[in-house]
């Protein structure tokens, strides 16, 4: 199966990465022979297979309604690219 | 020389108080500074943290609170977030995250006693079998300079074999810890899915990933995966049971112990000198009292697409997070929202990484859900059961980690598929989410090859004590490369 | 030509939980930006989630008060998409096994009672905020609010007038308030409404539909949906069409104009979550949420007229919060329950106008139920006049001390004492020949000036039945 170069900007969309004009072509090839690998899942018949999502037949833990956690704004934004009045800055958004 | 000691022979000196973990610590130091230029098995190196947690060690040695692994330096896989150390996951995208936290990994080998030498390089975000796509570059075999460590975790694999380290951590999604332990000589364990905390462990695909040791002998492993696995309630999918004492069957005998061999595993494709390691390997263990018997896995050839849909798909969504805002790499001067965005990943991840992230959003795109990830998901169950309905005939699975032994650096990497393709033994495992172990069991070109060993759920005992056994007789697991003996 | 009206409500309520769906974070609102996310919160590489407990028993509490169909078995999915208060690139919702299922809720307009369809209502997380301008040209993140849980309640297409769609909310509201899942304030978020509306001319398919977002009251949505209305009826009969989108109101202008539209369709690329497994309930979960959960509104109002003898009026004011039926009950209780009436009559009148000048909720009252149920009681027993604890009220609402205080220190106790009163009577009848004539000639109605008179002279302490019954026997010997 083949990726066309609109399906690579549309992949580029959603993925939010940026392909430059020049990487297409051999984007939409690997991407192409990554595909053509999943093309073997077609034939199998997987009627009455339920999707697996998990490995074990577990259930979600719950957890106690408590306040665990503190106030550590500093510490987690001294990792952050840009940050005003403890809030993380981004470029405008316009809604 | 300190580095050709067993960790037990270690342990006993310490405990004898013969050597100090400071003085162990330094020698692996400068080994690291001396070996590791040439290798690249390391992206950080923390000398000041492994001191200081090495004298803190040599304290409980003096005070008698020290326990077996206490004051044997430590290796993690820079995937392991480690609370003010740099953990990078080889990318560009964290080259400047300085983690604020501890992974429940890392806070219980703390608590072992265990002093950090460093971080070790790997595939980036773990997503390769060759330690090739890390940002900091590939990490090479201490075998052969020219081959590739194996990957993901290829530093971690050539940190043991190169005596850079007596222990190191790993995470197997697909193969990451069994198939760099096969390519450089080493024993290395995935646990069962759910052994062990995922908690601060940067994730890649959540439901493959799992850490395990890798260390030169099974008997080691058992000791480190003792230490490494505990409930922990910060993990949804972290299995709430007791853990067994991995090393009390480190004596049994295999008398009666029933081996599967799978056909499928020994079919086209497979080396022929690989193919005779892996026979020879089993024969063995046959002679340690085991018999052996036909299994059948049918839907093997099923497991590398499936695996390649869903690992992608989780990893699309799982490095969504990695937008420039709160954490790691930021593009210049980004002119809106749209560009910060995709300027920030196209420039902080690698192609293979960007690659598979491509490749998981379109597998859960509208259209595409169904015959890709619901299909895949379906396999996923079919390769599953070809395991459990194996495991009713026999005790455990043997065959090779790896259709070749290593290939060379840059062999495979502008074919992304033929490296997924040399997955094909370790990936069912991981869709199962069953325990797999890799030991060295010979040479084929000069380059080491391991015997995987695959149990049902919770059999890590067993397989620990299979390696061990097949060490008490053999010592494949022994070698040391000529340079860095 | 006539058109038919096809209105659907989305609504988000948070839930009272202290920490988060997926964290042990605060969710307590109006902190320091980012001083209450933590790094699962705000998605740091190798944090985990983890449900909290309460929010699993809030939502089993909302599916038995629909009458709704639970779910059993509940997945996690991810819904991916990029936004900067969105700190993981995906929000965590139910999507294909939601906690509640069908179900439905009753709802009166003009007097008639119409059954409204819930499709469903699914737990997820909130997004954060965003505070824009904090810095020329840039956009400030604060993600307290990123992981604060929510239900998200669909109802079917079933509301056919904006005037069905308020009462719809605001009977989920009551019944959120109630069951004490969602606190309900609209200013601070805590209960928001999003409308889908669209027109079609009788026995069409349905039309586009629009959706208005976040009106945070509900005189607004109202009126935004009556614009709404207009405006696509208007568009459709002058040739235009209805296109899908995302408008917003203008209270000011009382308008709704178009958002932005985003870019392309969205393709959220909806998987369940592998960080988290499936939740699963037994009947016991039920059961359990079951025994703790309050009489509902409905059933309340019901016993109210029934048992306690109240109108259909009363009984509807005194349920309208739970604060303000739980209010009546026990100042009901605290009078002994013998007079539903006066107790009420007291709630919906004095009290509630009191708290309503000073903008008050009842339980902010500074009156308490047991303050009120001491005047009550000295009522009931005949040691003050209805009239004469208006001023017990008062001087209570003013913090003078308990109704008892306030009698005895104002001397306000009730003369029942006959002598006294007829004492009083003679002086009256002795001061007014004329009118004592009047009354003997046939003019009975008289009578009410000798009460009046008698209960001045009394400063109004006097019990007015004995007034009565004594100036009666007084005149006719």
């Amino acid at each position: 199966m083949s990726i066309g170069k609109s399906e690579v900007e549309y992949i580029s969309r959603l993925a939010m990465i940026d392909v430059a004009e020049n990487e297409v072509e051999q984007v939409s090839a690997k991407l192409s022979k990554v595909l053509d690998l999943f093309a073997q899942m077609e034939a199998v018949n997987t009627e009455g297979v339920e999707p697996m999502a998990h490995p074990h037949d577990v259930q979600q833990r719950l957890r106690a309604d408590e306040i665990t956690e503190t106030d550590q704004h500093e510490k987690l934004q001294s990792v952050a690219p840009a940050t005003a009045k403890d809030m993380y800055l981004v470029p405008q958004v316009i809604e | 020389m300190l580095h050709t000691l067993s960790v037990k022979q270690m342990s006993e000196k310490l405990h004898a108080g013969e050597i100090s973990s400071v003085e162990l610590t330094l020698h692996y130091l400068d080994r690291i500074s001396k070996y590791d230029p040439e290798l690249n098995a390391y992206v950080t190196v923390t000398p000041e943290l492994a001191l200081e947690m090495a004298r803190e060690a040599d304290e409980r040695l003096k005070n008698g609170t020290a326990g077996i692994l206490t004051g044997i330096p430590v290796a993690h896989k820079d995937i392991f977030c480690t609370d003010g150390v740099k953990t990078s996951c080889s990318s560009k995208m964290l080259d400047n995250f300085i983690a604020p936290y501890d992974a429940h990994v890392v806070t219980l080998l703390k608590k072992a006693g265990m002093p950090i030498l460093g971080k070790t390089n790997m595939d980036e975000f773990a997503m390769g079998s060759s330690s090739e796509s890390s940002y900091y570059g590939p990490t090479k075999n201490p075998w052969d300079l020219n081959a590739v460590p194996g990957g993901s975790s290829g530093g971690a694999a050539a940190v043991i074999a190169a005596n850079l380290a007596p222990m190191a951590t790993g995470t197997d999604t697909g193969g990451s810890i069994r198939q760099p332990a096969s390519f450089c000589g080493i024993t290395g364990i995935k646990p069962t899915y759910g052994t062990v905390s995922r908690f601060g462990i940067i994730a890649y695909a959540s439901s493959f990933d799992q850490a395990g040791p890798m260390t030169r002998s099974a008997e080691e492993s058992a000791w480190m995966l003792n230490a490494m696995s505990e409930f922990d309630q910060r993990d949804s999918t972290c299995l709430e049971m007791e853990r067994p004492d991995f090393a009390a069957s480190l004596g049994d005998s295999l008398d009666g112990l029933k081996v599967g061999v799978p056909a499928e595993y020994f079919g086209e494709g497979l080396d022929p000198e690989v193919e005779k390691i892996v026979k020879d390997a089993i024969a063995e263990i046959e002679k340690l009292g085991a018999t052996t018997v036909s299994v059948s896995l049918p839907n093997k050839d099923l497991a590398v697409p499936s695996y390649y849909v869903l690992a992608p798909a989780e990893a699309s969504s799982n490095l969504s997070r990695y937008d420039g805002v709160r954490f790691g790499y930021r593009c210049e001067n980004p002119a809106d929202l749209q560009d910060l965005y995709k300027r920030s990943r196209a420039e902080g991840f690698g192609a293979e990484v960007k690659r598979r992230i491509m490749v998981g959003a379109y597998a859960l795109s509208a259209g595409y859900y169904d015959a890709y990830y619901l299909k895949a998901q379906r396999l996923r169950r079919m390769v599953r059961d070809d395991f459990t309905n194996a495991f009713e005939q026999c005790d455990v699975i043997m065959g090779p980690v790896a259709p070749t032994p290593a290939f060379n650096i840059g062999e495979k990497t502008d074919d992304p598929t033929s490296m997924y393709l040399a997955d094909l033994y370790t990936i069912p495992v991981n869709l199962g989410g069953f325990p797999g172990m890799s030991v060295p069991a010979g040479f084929a070109k000069g380059r080491p090859v391991g015997l995987h060993i695959v149990g049902p759920y919770f059999s890590e005992a067993k397989l620990l004590n299979i390696g061990h056994q097949f060490q008490q007789v053999t010592d494949w697991h022994k070698q040391v490369p000529a340079q860095y003996q | 030509m006539s058109w038919e009206v096809v209105i659907g409500l989305e609504i988000h309520a948070q839930l009272t939980t202290k920490s988060k769906i997926f964290s042990g974070a605060s969710i307590a609102y109006g902190a320091a930006p980012n001083s209450q996310a933590c790094a699962i919160d705000l998605g740091m590489p190798g944090m985990l989630p983890v449900v909290n407990h309460a929010v699993i028993g809030k939502g089993i509490a909302l599916g038995i008060a629909l009458n709704a169909e639970l779910g059993k078995k509940q997945v996690f999915d991810r819904k991916n998409y990029f936004y900067p208060d969105l700190p993981k690139g995906y929000q965590t919702t139910q999507m294909d096994y939601p906690i509640v299922g069908k179900g439905y809720l009753d709802i009166d307009v003009d007097g008639e009672t119409k059954r409204i369809g819930v499709t469903r209502a699914h737990l997820e997380e909130d997004a954060g905020k965003s505070n824009h301008g904090i810095v020329p040209g840039m956009t400030g993140i604060d993600l307290n609010r990123a992981g604060t849980p929510l239900l998200e309640i669909v109802s079917e297409p079933d509301l056919s007038s904006a005037q069905e769609a308020v009462a719809y909310a605001r009977k989920m509201h009551e019944l959120v308030t109630f069951l004490g899942i969602c606190d309900g304030n609209m200013q601070e978020g805590s209960f928001r409404v999003d409308s889908n509306v669209s027109v079609r001319r009788p026995g069409e398919p349905l039309g586009t539909r629009a959706e208005l977002k976040n009106i945070n009251s509900f005189r607004f949505i109202e009126k935004a949906i009556e614009f709404e209305i207009e405006r696509q009826i208007d568009l459709i009969e002058s040739g235009g069409k209805v296109v899908q989108e995302t408008r917003l109101y203008d209270s000011e202008t009382n308008t709704t104009r178009s958002m932005r539209t985003k870019e392309e369709a969205n393709d959220y690329r909806y998987f369940p979550c592998p960080d988290l497994l499936p939740v699963r309930i037994t009947d016991e979960d039920i059961d359990a949420v079951k025994v703790t959960m309050p009489e509902l509104p409905d059933a309340k109002r019901a016993r109210y007229v029934a048992e306690l003898g109240l109108s259909e009026y009363d009984a509807g004011v005194l349920t309208s919060s739970r604060a303000m039926a739980e209010y009546f009950e026990s100042l009901y209780k605290h009078t002994g329950s013998k007079d539903a009436k006066v107790c009420a009559n007291w709630i919906t009148s004095d009290l509630a106008g009191a708290l309503n000048k000073a903008g008050l909720d009842i339980s902010e009252s500074p009156i308490t139920e047991e303050m009120l149920a001491g005047m009550i009681t000295r009522i009931l027993d005949d040691t003050i006049s209805g009239k004469i604890a208006k001023q017990v009220f008062d001087a209570m609402w003013n913090g003078e001390g308990s109704a008892d205080e306030i009698i005895e220190a104002k001397g306000l106790k009730q003369i029942t004492d006959s002598g006294a009163i007829e004492a009083l009577v003679d002086e009256v009848l002795a001061a007014n020949p004329s009118q004592v004539e009047a009354y003997k000639g046939g003019q009975e109605k008289m009578l009410g000036y000798f009460v009046g008179q008698v209960m001045k002279a009394s400063g109004g302490q006097a019990n007015p039945g004995q007034v009565n019954k004594i100036l009666k026997e007084k005149l006719s010997s």
